[in-house]
């Protein structure tokens, strides 16, 4: 048992987790961890530079940003989870479909390439033009702009599967072609989705804080912490350290996604790299 | 170490590895020396250590987790104890190594051209236009046609016998004193096989190059070699003259080598040495061959063997020789057993 | 290699056509009515339907889509509500800045995450290569704007180096001036971008370096620096360049949020703005110019490839 070598494999895995970890603490345990109320305005106390009271300041409403980067936690975490759910679950059927079928190959990779092909935050940003403001529509137009890698990462798992002897003696034996894709195939993929799933998850992140940092999907109070950063843009002259949290809030979850990402794929299957 | 006559004076070398804080030893103290213009055969089975040898004189070894030990004498100097500067001189120039496998050990975006003009130009200084030159001669003594065209070209170009002539080239642009190839034949078909080796043969006699040959296959070592280094588990169990080698092997070990060749004529099952190679991490007590050994005895098991000098040139390390060899006969001939 | 090209722009039509019903749908879906935005809240029903006319968006949807699809084959992007030019004409007069700091972001991005990788790679597991990793990995968490806001703090506010926001065409101010507007934009795309080419020039010099062919150049007495900046490099270059045509194409997209936040007139501050004013034919001109970047990109991509690789064949 030599414990450096087993540390030595799994210590992405447990970084990554517990930093993670620590943002959905802070999103669960939100309004115990913030020391004021978020939405609370106050104009005599606007623009406080960092103080015992208030951590890192307040705003241009007088808010508390601190607490306003706690509460900004449940909203990166419940966008960026439902986007995982539903291109983990959407992605998966089509990706499936497209590598098995080849007629549904062509039609969905030719969508799915179509959409590769437009930036991701242009095309958020004219679904979200179409769709109006709302989480709802952030996760839906955020999902749809996602999908095409999570559908191409299960689709190449599918096509190298579904040659293995396994799956062609089920075949033979007459095993419908359900029953070959949810028994055989879909656990096969289910490791490169875990892993693709994960680094997803970050880039969600990433591109959930840019569009609001445009000022696009939320409505203006939501704290979330693209918005509270473009808020802290207007003030760099006068209180700089205002961008400061939030960014690092931004880059500790993504960076704990991807060391998290990174870690699976290393101890799920090395190949993969 | 100051025979002229001697070009690679190894002693003591030893070889271990270190990993996540464990020492594995590869090699044990092994010494032998080539002479000017031979060709020595260093034989054994995969895993005894002998690519193991030429890396550590080449010290192409990464250093950790590599620990290399001894003394290796090229012409009066210690190369364990040069700067790495003054070894990059040695690599390629003085000392010079082909590997195995000609398909992946040329650059494949490199022109050939390139890969051999370049070791000109750095250990001799020459310039394109001279060094181009001397590159297409050199392709020329090898036997490749159309020199001046084929120089131009990318390995992937050429054939796997046609890659290992190159490299032949390329090892021996500069006379180097000693050249080491690590079964430079193996990878190719039999037809190619003679024909490199009796190519390098001719080359070293033409530049007074010595030459290490590595390799598993005896025949080889028949072929072109004047004397073979037996190793076994990163130690040498004997050391023999190619003429005496068919006639009077003397280990065990190499017995065995011999005794699974395939011969013409010879019907029956082929003979395999019994067991399997021990890994560095299991290498057994006492003398190493001893479990696989069809005549070991109680000693073999506790007491590694010394050396015992047969005749000049032949010399053995096992309990059925040296000062107990007497003893040992009678007592076998007294169990009807032979020694 | 003309006919691999030409076999890769025609294979590229399929894609581009997807792209175009995608986004022509897309914005179709977009609430509102242009002729109205165009002409305000009290213009007359007679006055709204001559609008519309005009703008040709009182013909069926199809009819619509088909007679823009054959005006792109005539070159003719449509006509840009907003700035009642042609839309081509639009976008070239705004193509200079974003084009100017790609360039600027991609000499950025190699020349400090190739150094980079190489340094993590050449001494692997050591201290320099963490350092190196770990930096790379707090590189790609990093949002781009996030890293310029912060180097407006350090370069503008602080040190008055830099300007924060604007630009200056080339053919007003030169070309200094110019990339003086364009170096704190440029610096954040690019050092953000690099911590991704490092880590691909790390695990792709680790790759290469792991293949007989280097022992060989060793066992020859070759200077390591020789070893890995041309015997190993040029393995890993098209690696590198992969992964540089991926994040120039990132550039481009994040073009938007960039030019935002420095306020560079450029094709990414065009997008923005056309989407806020509904002006369709800029948006449509523009996603589908970008979309043929990117088809550009990857076909140039493609051909180098065989300058680094001569094993490549085109097929």
């Amino acid at each position: 048992m030599n414990y450096a070598r087993m540390w030595y494999k799994y210590k992405a895995v447990v970084l990554g987790g517990f930093m993670f970890l620590t943002i959905v603490l802070v999103a669960l345990f939100a309004p115990q961890i913030a020391t004021h109320d978020p939405a609370r305005i106050s104009m005599r106390q606007a623009l406080q530079p960092p103080s015992a009271a208030h951590f890192c300041g307040t705003d241009e409403f007088g808010r508390d940003v601190f607490s306003r980067i706690v509460y900004g936690a449940r909203i990166s975490l419940s966008i960026s989870i439902s986007v995982l759910l539903l291109i983990g679950a959407a992605g998966t059927v089509l990706g499936l479909l497209a590598g098995y079928y080849d007629i549904a190959d062509t039609i969905i990779m030719r969508i799915m390439d179509g959409l590769m092909a437009f930036p991701t935050v242009i095309l958020a940003l004219v679904i979200l033009t179409v769709l109006g403001s709302g989480i709802p529509n952030i996760v839906l137009a955020l999902s749809i702009a996602q999908i095409p890698r999570v559908v191409r990462t299960v689709r190449t798992t599918v096509l190298s599967v579904k040659q293995y002897e396994h799956v062609e003696a089920a075949r033979a034996m007459g095993a419908s072609n359900t029953r070959i894709l949810f028994k055989y195939i879909l656990p096969l993929c289910i490791s490169p989705l875990i892993v693709r799933l994960t680094l997803t998850m970050a880039l969600t992140v990433l591109n959930e804080a840019s569009l609001t940092f445009l000022g696009v999907g939320l409505s203006p109070g939501t704290p979330s912490w693209g918005t509270i950063l473009s808020e802290a843009r207007q003030h760099v002259s006068s209180s700089p350290y205002l961008i400061l949290l939030p960014g690092a809030a931004i880059v500790w979850s993504v960076m704990a996604l991807n060391i998290l990402g990174d870690g699976l794929r290393d101890v799920l299957d090395p190949r993969l790299n | 170490m100051k025979n002229t006559e001697t070009v690679l004076d190894v002693r003591n070398l030893s070889v271990a590895f270190s990993s996540f804080g464990e020492s594995v030893g590869i090699i044990d103290e092994i010494s032998f020396d080539i002479k000017k213009g031979e060709t020595v055969g260093i034989v054994g089975e995969s895993g005894c250590g002998k690519s193991m040898t030429a890396l550590a004189i080449m010290r192409l070894i990464q250093s950790p987790p590599g620990v290399v030990k001894g003394v290796i004498g090229l012409n009066g100097r210690n190369l364990l104890e040069l700067s790495e500067a003054d070894m990059r001189s040695v690599r390629g120039n003085e000392i010079s190594m082909i590997f195995q496998e000609p398909m992946t050990s040329l650059n494949p975006v490199l022109t050939i051209g390139a890969q051999l003009t370049e070791v000109l130009r750095f250990h001799r200084g020459m310039g394109r236009a001279e060094a181009r030159r001397k590159a297409v001669e050199m392709l020329r003594m090898v036997n490749i046609a159309l020199p001046e065209q084929r120089i131009g070209e990318y390995p992937h170009q050429f054939s796997g016998g046609m890659r290992q002539r190159v490299m032949i080239a390329m090892a021996l642009s500069c006379t180097p004193k000693l050249l080491i190839a690590d079964e430079p034949t193996t990878a190719l078909d039999v037809t190619i096989q003679a024909q490199i080796l009796e190519l390098m043969q001719q080359l070293g006699r033409e530049l007074g190059t010595s030459i290490m040959l590595i390799t598993h296959d005896l025949g080889v070592v028949g072929e072109i070699c004047s004397r073979a280094i037996i190793l076994y588990c990163g130690r040498i169990v004997e050391e023999i003259r190619s003429e005496d080698l068919f006639d009077r092997p003397s280990h065990p070990y190499t017995q065995g080598l011999l005794d699974s060749l395939p011969h013409a004529g010879r019907g029956g099952k082929l003979y395999v040495i019994p067991g399997a190679v021990p890994s560095p991490n299991d290498f057994p007590e006492g003398c190493v061959f001893h479990p696989r050994c069809k005549s070991a005895m109680e000693r073999c098991a506790h007491e590694p063997p010394g050396f015992t000098e047969l005749s000049p040139g032949h010399r053995v390390r096992c309990w059925l020789y040296g000062e107990n060899a007497a003893a040992v006969s009678a007592a076998r001939r007294k169990e009807g057993a032979t020694a | 290699m003309i006919s691999y090209t030409i076999r890769r722009l025609i294979a590229a039509i399929p894609t581009l056509l997807v792209v175009a019903v995608l986004i022509f749908v897309l914005i179709r879906m977009v609430p509102g009515n242009p002729a109205l935005v165009m002409l305000g809240d009290d213009a007359t029903a007679t006055e709204i339907e001559a609008m519309e006319k005009r703008l040709g968006i009182d013909q069926p949807v199809p009819v619509q889509f088909f007679r823009w699809a054959g005006n792109i084959l005539k070159g003719d992007l449509g006509t840009s509500i907003y700035y009642r030019m042609p839309v081509a004409q639009v976008i070239f007069s705004h193509l200079e800045p974003t084009l100017l700091l790609v360039l600027y972001a991609a000499a950025i991005f190699l020349l400090v995450g190739v150094p980079l990788g190489i340094t993590a790679a050449v001494n692997r597991n050591g201290l320099l290569d963490r350092a190196c990793m770990t930096l790379s990995m707090v590189g790609i968490s990093m949002p781009g704007f996030w890293l310029g806001l912060t180097l407006v703090i350090l370069f503008s506010v602080k040190l008055r180096i830099f300007p924060s926001v604007g630009y200056v065409m080339i053919h007003e101010g030169g070309l200094l001036e110019s990339l003086k507007y364009l170096t704190l934009p440029a610096l954040a795309m690019g050092l953000q971008r690099s911590a991704s080419i490092a880590r691909i020039t790390r695990s792709s010099m680790l790759e290469v370096l792991g293949n007989e062919y280097i022992r060989t150049a060793r066992a020859k007495g070759m200077l390591e620096r020789r070893v890995i900046g041309l015997h190993a490099l040029k393995n890993a270059a098209n690696q590198i360049l992969t992964q540089a045509g991926i994040s120039i194409a990132h550039i481009m997209g994040g073009s938007v949020v960039i030019e935002n936040v420095f306020n560079i007139p450029g094709i990414g501050k065009l997008a923005f703005d056309s989407i806020a004013r509904r002006d369709y034919p800029a948006i449509q001109g523009h996603i589908l110019f970008v979309a043929a970047v990117y088809v550009f990109v990857n076909l140039a991509v493609d051909l180098l490839y065989k300058f680094f690789d001569p094993r490549v064949e085109y097929n």
